[in-house]
C-alpha cells in the first residue's frame, strides 16, 4: 500500500500585505522530549543539536534542518524540517527521557516582514523586541485565546506553532493582525 | 461662505479645507480641523443639548474631553450611530451628521422641561424617597416608567459593522499627556535612547499650549514648539507618538490601557483601518503629564447656553478662529480668564466686564485687561445668569451683598481655577494629599513606578514645568537602564498666569438663596441638592455622591467634583479632606466595547476546533453539534430523515452491521517513563502494574475527595509507555491535574506526561462487520480473536500510515479505534469508508453513540455523575483495586456520607409505557400524591429512543437506587405522570456476548 | 494584568500564562488512607484564606509548565517573591510586606 501523504490543516491558506506574510508551515517531524539534566549531553548528541539549558533560548543543528526549543527546565519541542525522525534518533539514547511524537499534534505558521513583530503583538502579551526577544528565542506563550509556542527565527521572521484543532484561530488572528500591522507599525 | 462666528484674527484653521455637515438636519459649513462643538459655534450655534432631569438648554462648557453638556448622537449611515459623543471631542468630517439628544420633539421645544418646572419635586433623594410606596408599584409602574425615561441618547440596534485593532506594548517611558510637560519629559527620556511612548487625547499635541499664546519654549511659540518636538520625536526610532489617544485606565505593575481613535474623525474610512486600537501598554516608568482642568463657577444660570469655561472660549478663538459671541462678559477667580478676555478683545469682541469675586486682583494680566480698556469688577460676585436658549445678561452685586446690576451679554467666561487631573495618579493605587494653601488635591504617595509633572503635579508656572518634566524624563529613563544621559535644556517665557482661584459656590449662591446653580451639569446636580444632601443626614462624600448623584455622570465629574465637596465640608462645618475625595475609577473617558473587545468577534470570538475528518464529514452531510470548541457530527441525516430517523438508522446498523464514528476529540495523554505504571497506580483507581502490554483497561479517575473526575481507556504501549484516553471536556483538566499531582505530590517519580490529543485522530469502527471492514487495511498484525482480543492495543500500520489500533468499545458491540497521525486522517477515513461501504457500514454521530453506551449501561462522566458520584455510586465498584494501598481518592471514598446507606446510585429506569421516553433531567418520587413539595429521591439522567429496544430507555440517579430493582417509582411531569421501573443499568446485551462475537 | 516572576523562566511574565492554583504547602499525608477523618478535613477543606501575607501556588500553564509557590499580600495584589515547589516555605519579615 502507498504512503498516506500528509494533509495540512492550513493548506491553501496565504496572506501577504505591505508589512507582512503568513504562510503555513511546511510539515514537519516533531518530537516533545523531556529529560533530566544528567541526561541532557546524551540526548543532544543522540539528536545532533544541543538541547539548551537557559529559558527562551533554542539551539539549531549544523544542517540548520533540525531546531530544539527549550519551552521548561526539562522539557524541548524538536522540530526536525530535513527528513530526519528525531524520535528515532533519541531512542538511541539510553539515558532517562521521555520522546514523544507530536508532528501530527502541532502545526506552524510562519510570520514574517517588517510588521512581523507587530503583528504577534496583537495577541501575544509577552514583550517581543529584539532587545527582549532576539533571534532564535522562543517561548511558550498566548496569541489571543489560544496557546503558542513563538520561536524569532530572523531579525522580522517569527514560527508560530499550534495544536492542529486551534490552527484555524491562529491563522485567522494572525491574518486580522496583520492588517493592522500594515496600518500601524 | 464663511461662518458668522469665524474670525481672522486668530486660529490655525486658515485655509484649511472647508466642509459641510449637519446637525438636527440643518446643514453647516465647518473647516477641517474644526470640532463639532467648535463648527458649531462658529455658526452661532449654542444649544447643543439638553440635561438628563431637568431637561435644560445646553450648549457647550469646555472645548475638551471633560464635556459635560453637548453631548451629541454621530450617525454615519444605519448601523454606526453612536450616542453621547462628546461635541468638542468629535472632529467634523465632510458628511458628519449629528443629532441633538433627550429632547421632544424638538432641541429647542422640548416637552420633558415640565421636569425642570416641576423641579421641587425632583430634587436630591427624590428616587429614593418618593418610589418607596407602596411597594407593589416598584415593579408595575414606577421601574417601567424610570426606565424609559431614563438613559442618554440612543443605543445602536445593529450590529457593529466596525472592526477594532489590540496591541501589547512595552516600554521604557510611558508619558500621557502631550503638552509641555509631557513632551519635554518624553524628550528628555528618548534623547537616552530609551524607548518611549507618548501619548495625548487631543488629534495634535500642545495640550494648553492650544489656547495659551503667551508661551514661548525653545525661542518658538509654545504650539509651533509642541508640533516640532511631536515630529521630532515621532522621527525617531526608539518613540511612538500616539494622538487622538486616551490613557483611560492606570492597572497594576504599569499596565496602562489606552484607546486610539482611528477613524472615527474620517469622512472615508475605507473597509481596513480599524475604528479604534486597544493598546496595553507596559512600561517600566510612568510619566503623568495630564494637565489640569479648568473649574466653572457655581452660580444661579450658570448652564445657561453661551456660558462656559474662560479657557474654553480662549480655544475656540486662539486654535478654531472662533468668536463664542459678541460681547462677553467674565467671571473668574482667576488671572487665567484675564488672557482670554485680552484675546477675545483684540480679535473684536466687545467685553462687557470682568467680575473677579478677588477684591484686589493684581499682576502684569491685570494691568493689561486695563489697559486696554476692560471694565474690572473687583470683589463682586455673578448672582445670576438670564435668558432662554441663550445667555443674555449677567447680574452683578458685591460679594458682600447690595445692589444688583444687570449687564447685557451673549457669552459669559468663567473660571474658578485650575483642578489638577490626578484621576490617572489616583487609578494607580497612589494617595492624593490635600494642598492646604492652594485648596487642591495634589499627588501624595505614589503606589507604582510613576511620578507626575507640571500642572496635574501643581506646578502652576511654565518654566517650572518644563525644567520638572526635563528631570522627571531623565530620571525616568536612567531607572529604566538608559545606558546614556541626555542633557535637554529647554528655554520657555510665558505671559501667563494661572494664580488665583476659589472651591465652593460663589457668594450669592450661598444657603440662604434659591435658583439653580449647578455643580454636576450632565447630571443636574445643584449647590442646594449638596446642601440638602448635607441635611438629610449624609456625612461622607462617597454618601452625598450616591444620594445626589454628583460626579456620576459619564464625564465623572471632571469638572463638579471638587466643587461638590467644597459645599459639602462648607454645610457640615469641616475641611474637604475630612469630607474625603470620591475614588477615581477607569475609564477616564468612555470607550467603547468594541476597542475593550478588539480582535475577538466574530470567527475570533473563540476559536472553533474541527477535527481532521471535518471535511469528510461535511461530505457525508452531518450536522453538527457544539461541544465545547469542538464541532462534532451529531448525526448523519439521509434525503428525507429527520434527526430521530437518522439517528434510529445509524444505531440499528451499528448493532447489524457497522458504524464509523469520529472519536478524536476525547483527550490523550501519553505517560512515558520507567515509573509510568506506578503513577497510573497513583492517578486511577484500577490496578496497573499487572496490566500487560499490548492491553487496555477502562479507567476511573478520582479527585482526593473520592468523587469520579474522569474516566477513559489505557492502552499500555510498553511496559513503560502508556496511551491514556480521557473524555473531550476532560481533556483538558486532567492533563493539568496530573501534572500537578507528578510535579508536586509525586516529584520522585521518573515519568513524564505530553498532551497527545491531537496527534492522534481516531475513528472508531463498531459492529459485527467491524474487523472485515478494517482487516484489509491494516499491515503487520494479527486481528484474530486469539490474537487481538477484546481490550487490546496494537502498533501497526494501516493505508500506509502508522496507527495505534485499539480493540475497544463504546456500543457494545466489537469494536476498533483507529488512531492516525492526524495528517493522515482524512486519507485513512476515506479508505475506510469505501471498505465500510461493501460491508453496509454507515456513520454515526454523538447522538447515536449516546444511545449505543446507553443501551449497554456505560456512563457518561459529567451527564450520569455530577461531581458527588462515587464509583460505588456508578455502580462501577469493579473498577477501584480493593488491594491498592494508595490512589487519589483513597481516603475520601471512606468520608462517613460516602459509605452511608441512602446514596444515589446510577440505576436504569424502565418506563412502563415503552413508548414513552423520559426527560433528562425530571425528578423521581415514590408517592406522585405527596403533597408539594414532594420528596424528591434523584433525577434522569439519562433518556432516550432506543431503537434497538423498541423502546424509551433511561438512566438516572436514585437514592437507594441498587435495592429499589424491580420497585415503581414516579416521574412527575407538567401534564402528567410517568411511572418508571427500576432496573439495571444494562438494556441491550445484558451478557456482553456482542464485544466478542 | 499582573507580572509574574516564574522561577523556572527566570523572568517577569504576563498573568495571561499564569493560572493559580490554591493555598501552598498542603502536603499530601504519606499515609492518607489511614488519616482520620478530622485530619482528612484538615487536609482537603479547610483553607487558611489570610487577608495580607499568603502562600499560595501558581502554575506557568502557558509557559514553562511548571507549578511553583509564591508569596502574595492578598490586600494589594503585590507577588513579595516566587520561589520554586519543593523548596522551604520562605519567612517573609513583615516589613517587606507589600
Ligand atoms: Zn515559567
Amino acid at each position: 500500500m502507498a504512503d498516506a501523504s500528509r494533509a495540512h490543516p492550513l493548506a491553501g491558506r496565504k496572506v501577504a500585505n505591505s508589512a507582512v506574510t503568513l504562510t503555513p508551515a511546511e510539515p514537519a517531524a516533531r518530537l516533545s522530549l523531556r529529560a533530566r539534566p544528567d541526561g541532557i549531553a546524551a540526548l543532544s548528541k543522540a539528536l545532533g543539536v544541543k538541547l539548551p539549558a537557559a529559558p527562551k533560548t533554542s539551539a539549531t543543528s549544523k544542517s540548520g534542518a533540525r531546531v530544539a526549543l527549550w519551552l521548561g527546565p526539562d522539557e524541548w519541542l524538536v522540530i526536525d524540517t530535513g527528513g530526519g525522525d528525531p524520535a528515532a534518533d533519541c531512542a538511541k539514547a539510553t539515558a532517562l527521557h521521555s520522546a514523544v511524537d507530536i508532528s501530527h499534534r502541532n502545526t506552524a505558521i510562519m510570520v514574517e516582514g517588517k510588521g512581523a513583530e507587530a503583528t504577534l503583538s496583537a495577541g501575544c502579551p509577552q514583550d517581543l523586541s529584539r532587545a527582549v526577544f532576539p533571534v532564535g528565542a522562543c517561548s511558550r506563550t498566548i496569541l489571543g485565546k489560544i496557546e503558542v509556542v513563538v520561536w524569532r527565527t530572523g531579525e522580522t521572521a517569527f514560527r508560530v506553532e499550534c495544536w492542529r484543532s486551534f490552527s484555524t484561530y491562529a491563522f485567522d488572528f494572525l491574518e486580522e493582525a496583520a492588517r493592522d500591522a500594515a496600518i500601524a507599525a | 461662505m464663511t461662518a458668522a462666528f469665524r474670525t481672522t484674527a486668530a486660529g490655525r484653521l486658515k485655509g484649511a479645507k472647508p466642509v459641510s455637515f449637519s446637525f438636527d438636519g440643518a446643514s453647516y459649513q465647518a473647516l477641517e480641523g474644526d470640532t463639532l462643538a467648535s463648527a458649531l459655534l462658529a455658526n452661532g450655534v449654542h444649544l447643543m443639548g439638553r440635561s438628563f432631569k431637568y431637561h435644560r438648554p445646553r450648549g457647550v462648557l469646555s472645548a475638551g474631553a471633560e464635556e459635560p453638556n453637548a453631548l451629541v448622537g454621530i450617525h454615519r449611515d444605519a448601523a454606526r450611530k453612536t450616542p453621547n459623543v462628546r461635541a468638542t471631542v468629535q472632529e467634523v468630517y465632510d458628511g458628519l451628521t449629528a443629532v441633538s439628544q433627550n429632547r421632544w420633539p424638538s432641541l429647542a421645544f422640548d416637552v420633558g422641561a415640565v421636569n425642570d418646572i416641576a423641579s421641587p419635586m425632583f430634587s436630591a433623594g427624590f428616587y429614593y424617597k418618593t418610589f418607596m410606596w407602596p411597594k407593589a408599584a416598584w415593579k408595575s409602574i414606577y421601574e417601567p416608567t424610570i426606565r424609559a425615561s431614563a438613559g442618554l441618547g440612543v443605543a445602536p440596534d445593529r450590529p457593529d459593522p466596525d472592526h477594532y485593532a489590540s496591541r501589547y506594548a512595552h516600554c521604557d517611558v510611558l508619558v500621557l499627556g502631550g503638552g509641555a510637560a509631557g513632551l519635554s519629559a518624553a524628550l528628555a527620556a528618548a534623547e537616552t535612547g530609551v524607548r518611549v511612548i507618548v501619548a495625548d487625547e487631543q488629534p495634535a499635541v500642545g495640550g494648553a499650549l492650544r489656547f495659551e499664546t503667551g508661551s514661548a519654549i525653545d525661542g518658538a511659540a509654545g504650539w509651533d514648539w509642541a508640533q516640532a518636538t511631536a515630529a521630532r520625536l515621532a522621527a525617531m526610532d526608539n518613540v511612538r507618538v500616539l494622538t487622538r489617544t486616551t490613557a483611560f485606565g492606570y492597572y497594576a505593575q504599569n499596565m496602562v490601557g489606552l484607546v486610539e481613535r482611528v477613524s472615527d474623525h474620517l469622512a472615508d474610512p475605507g473597509h481596513d483601518l480599524p475604528r479604534e486600537r486597544l493598546w496595553q501598554v507596559r512600561a517600566k516608568r510612568v510619566i503623568l503629564a495630564t494637565g489640569a482642568i479648568e473649574r466653572h463657577m457655581v452660580f444661579d444660570g450658570n448652564d445657561k447656553p453661551g456660558v462656559m469655561l474662560a479657557s474654553a472660549a480662549r480655544t475656540y478663538l486662539n486654535h478654531f478662529g472662533v468668536l463664542v459671541g459678541k460681547t462677553i462678559g467674565v467671571f473668574t477667580a482667576s488671572d487665567s480668564a484675564y488672557a482670554a478676555a485680552i484675546d477675545l478683545k483684540q480679535a473684536g469682541a466687545a467685553i462687557a466686564a470682568i467680575v473677579d469675586l478677588r477684591d484686589n486682583p493684581a499682576g502684569a494680566l491685570i494691568d493689561r485687561a486695563r489697559a486696554l480698556g476692560i471694565e474690572i469688577l473687583s470683589g463682586r460676585t455673578v448672582v445670576r445668569a438670564s435668558g432662554n436658549l441663550r445667555v443674555a445678561s449677567m447680574t452683578v452685586r458685591a460679594t458682600s451683598g447690595g445692589p444688583e446690576r444687570t449687564i447685557p451679554v451673549d457669552a459669559l467666561l468663567m473660571s474658578a481655577g485650575w483642578t489638577p487631573s490626578v484621576h490617572l495618579f489616583s487609578q494607580s493605587r497612589g494617595k492624593v494629599a490635600f494642598d492646604t494653601a492652594t485648596r487642591r488635591f495634589l499627588p501624595g504617595d505614589y503606589a507604582q513606578d510613576c511620578v507626575s509633572v507640571g500642572a496635574c503635579n501643581g506646578t502652576d508656572t511654565l518654566a517650572d514645568t518644563v525644567k520638572e518634566a526635563i528631570a522627571a524624563g531623565e530620571k525616568a529613563a536612567k531607572a529604566a537602564g538608559a545606558g546614556k544621559a541626555a542633557a535637554l535644556k529647554l528655554k520657555a517665557e510665558t505671559s501667563e498666569s494661572w494664580a488665583g482661584g476659589m472651591v465652593g459656590a460663589a457668594p450669592g449662591a450661598g444657603p440662604d438663596t434659591s435658583g439653580k446653580a449647578f455643580v454636576d451639569f450632565q447630571n443636574d446636580v445643584t449647590a442646594k441638592d449638596i446642601r440638602l444632601a448635607v441635611r438629610e443626614g449624609m456625612r461622607s462624600i462617597e454618601h452625598v455622591k450616591r444620594f445626589t448623584t454628583n460626579g456620576m455622570a459619564t464625564d465623572q465629574g471632571k469638572t463638579s467634583n471638587i466643587h461638590g465637596l467644597a459645599i459639602a465640608a462648607e454645610a457640615l462645618g469641616k475641611e474637604m479632606p475630612e469630607v474625603g475625595l470620591t475614588t477615581f475609577r477607569a475609564p477616564y473617558t468612555p470607550v467603547t466595547f468594541g476597542a475593550l473587545i478588539g480582535h475577538a468577534k466574530g470567527r475570533l470570538f473563540d476559536p472553533t476546533r474541527r477535527t481532521a475528518f471535518h471535511a469528510q464529514e461535511e461530505k457525508l452531510g452531518a450536522v453538527f453539534e457544539d461541544v465545547g470548541q469542538w464541532k462534532r457530527a451529531w448525526y448523519y441525516p439521509r434525503a428525507g430523515e429527520d434527526m430521530h430517523a437518522a439517528v434510529n438508522r445509524e444505531c440499528a446498523t451499528v448493532r447489524k452491521a457497522a458504524g464509523i464514528f469520529d472519536a478524536s476529540t476525547l483527550g490523550k495523554i501519553e505517560v512515558v517513563g520507567p515509573d509510568a505504571a506506578k503513577f497510573m497506580e497513583l492517578m486511577y483507581t484500577n490496578p496497573w502494574e499487572k496490566l500487560e502490554p499490548g492491553r487496555c483497561r477502562y479507567g476511573i479517575m478520582l479527585r482526593e475527595d473520592g468523587f469520579i473526575y474522569d474516566d477513559g481507556v489505557v492502552g499500555r504501549l510498553a511496559a513503560d509507555r502508556f496511551h491514556v484516553t480521557t473524555t473531550t471536556g476532560g481533556a483538558a483538566r486532567v492533563m493539568n491535574h496530573m501534572e500537578d499531582y507528578l510535579q508536586t505530590e509525586f516529584p520522585h517519580l521518573d515519568v513524564w506526561l505530553t498532551s497527545i490529543s491531537e496527534q492522534w485522530a481516531v475513528i472508531a469502527v463498531q459492529g459485527p462487520k467491524s474487523r472485515d471492514i478494517i482487516a484489509p487495511l491494516v499491515e503487520g498484525i494479527d486481528m484474530s480473536d486469539a490474537a487481538m482480543p477484546h481490550m487490546s492495543v496494537r502498533e501497526a500500520r494501516i493505508c500506509g500510515a502508522p496507527t495505534r489500533l485499539f480493540r475497544m468499545s463504546f456500543t457494545g458491540e466489537r469494536g476498533f479505534e483507529i488512531n492516525v497521525p492526524a495528517d493522515y486522517a482524512a486519507a485513512v477515513w476515506d479508505a475506510v469508508w469505501a471498505q465500510g461501504q461493501k460491508h453496509g457500514a454507515c456513520a454515526y454521530g454523538t447522538e447515536a453513540m449516546h444511545v449505543l453506551r446507553a443501551e449497554k449501561g456505560y456512563i457518561i462522566v459529567g451527564q450520569d455523575t455530577d461531581g458527588t458520584v462515587t464509583p460505588q455510586d456508578a455502580g462501577l465498584d469493579w473498577a477501584v483495586g480493593k488491594k491498592k494501598t494508595d490512589f487519589v481518592g483513597i481516603r475520601g471514598l471512606k468520608r462517613p456520607d460516602l459509605v452511608a446507606k441512602g446514596r444515589k446510585q446510577l440505576v436504569g429506569l424502565r418506563t412502563k409505557d415503552p413508548k414513552v421516553v423520559l426527560e433528562e433531567g425530571a425528578q423521581i418520587v415514590a408517592d406522585p400524591k405527596q403533597p408539594i413539595p414532594m420528596k424528591m429521591l434523584g433525577h434522569v439522567t439519562s433518556s432516550y429512543w432506543s431503537e434497538n429496544c423498541g423502546r424509551g430507555i433511561a438512566l438516572g440517579l436514585v437514592a437507594g437506587g441498587f435495592e429499589r430493582m424491580g420497585q415503581t417509582l414516579y416521574v412527575p411531569m407538567p401534564d402528567k405522570v410517568i411511572e418508571v421501573e427500576v432496573v439495571g443499568q444494562v438494556f441491550f446485551d445484558e451478557k456482553g456476548e456482542r464485544l466478542h462475537g | 494584568m499582573l507580572l509574574i516572576h516564574c522561577p523556572y523562566c527566570e523572568e517577569d511574565r504576563p498573568e495571561l500564562e499564569f493560572r493559580n492554583a490554591g493555598e501552598a504547602h498542603i502536603a499530601r499525608p504519606e499515609n492518607i488512607a489511614e488519616i482520620s477523618d478530622e485530619e482528612f478535613a484538615q487536609f482537603f477543606f479547610i483553607r487558611s484564606n489570610p487577608k495580607g501575607l499568603i502562600y499560595e501556588r501558581w502554575r506557568h500553564i502557558h509557559g514553562c509548565a511548571r507549578f511553583f509557590n509564591a508569596v502574595r499580600d492578598s490586600v494589594s495584589d503585590k507577588f513579595l517573591m516566587t520561589y520554586k515547589a519543593g523548596e522551604k516555605r520562605p519567612a517573609v519579615k513583615a516589613g517587606e510586606k507589600a
